[in-house]
């Protein structure tokens, strides 16, 4: 069994309000480390066995058509065994 | 002339998009989201709600249903379609038209009356208004900012794509304040706003929405 992981981030230059509401919340908690914070989402796309080449192909293309929109989001596909 | 009001699973609008049909002086006829036929209509309606849920993006599973696959096809041979709010974020995603809708820049669910001025009056959806013209009907959204990049933005812009927008302080942070925009050809219109809602004064801030129902009429007439 392997997981496949996609992560889907807003483009830098698309305003991100989530990501600034985290980011304003943070120090009011004692939490000052951060300069900014982005929001994103992780997908798990649990497959059986190790994926091929072939299967992760088609990840990507799932990547692209259906788990992020080009317009607003970049995505990287990655393998956690 | 009739008009198709698609219902998804979690469309809020369907009934009062198709009253506004009615109003408007069209047929209004309904449509179902895993329909194979769009029952000879000769425009379309994807109105306003929570299609699928809004899960994974809003109008992402959406755009995929069975009824998209020949609204799609349709629209690119030049039938008439009007997106409203989650309509427009169907549009979007099915590439029928450019840009993306995105979380609120304040983060809050917006519901309110909200001025628009009409900039274009030559698509499908917009022929009975004035460009220029002021009018007021409801905006309730979340996720309503229009966001393109920057050679997108230009090409609306020079093409005369933009067909309304917000009046006064910007809302939700839309780039230039847009508020609704249309394919090339003018026969697909994404709306943020709801003139569904304001066809009549009994039940709405305006009778201001009308015009979005009229105007397709005079489209068919041509």
């Amino acid at each position: 069994m392997a997981i496949i992981v996609v992560d889907v981030m807003l483009k830098p230059e698309i305003l991100d309000p989530q990501g600034n509401a985290v980011a304003s919340a943070l120090p009011r908690l004692g939490f000052t480390f951060a300069q900014s914070v982005r929001q994103g989402k992780r997908f798990e796309i649990v497959i059986e066995g190790d994926p091929t080449p072939a299967q992760l192909a088609e990840v990507e293309k799932a990547a692209e058509v259906l788990l992020s929109n080009p317009v607003i989001e970049t995505y990287a596909v990655r393998v956690e065994s | 002339m009739r008009v198709g009001v698609i219902t998804f699973p979690g469309t809020l609008d369907d009934r009062d998009a198709a009253r506004a049909v009615t109003h408007g002086g069209a047929e209004a006829v309904a449509l179902w989201h895993a329909d194979s036929d769009l029952k000879n209509v000769d425009a379309v309606i994807l109105p306003g709600g929570f299609s699928y849920g809004d899960y994974l993006r809003c109008g992402a599973i959406s755009r995929f249903a069975p009824v998209m696959k020949l609204v799609i096809e349709a629209a690119e041979k030049g039938m008439p379609v009007l997106g409203i709010c989650n309509g427009f974020q169907v549009l979007c995603e099915s590439h029928l038209l450019p840009g993306a809708l995105t979380r609120n820049s304040d983060l809050h669910f917006l519901c309110r009356d909200q001025e628009i001025e009409i900039i274009s009056n030559t698509t499908a959806w917009t022929t009975s208004f004035n460009v220029g013209e002021k009018i007021i009907i409801p905006l309730k959204n979340g996720e309503g900012s229009f966001q393109c990049d920057d050679k997108t933005l230009a090409q609306l812009e020079g093409e005369g794509r933009v067909i309304a927008r917000y009046v006064g302080e910007n809302p939700n942070g839309s780039r230039n304040l847009i508020a609704g925009i249309s394919n090339v050809r003018g026969n697909v219109v994404g709306l943020m706003p709801h003139p569904e809602h304001a066809i009549d004064s009994l039940t709405g801030p305006s009778a201001q929405g009308l015009g979005f129902f009229t105007s397709i009429l005079n489209a068919m007439v041509k």
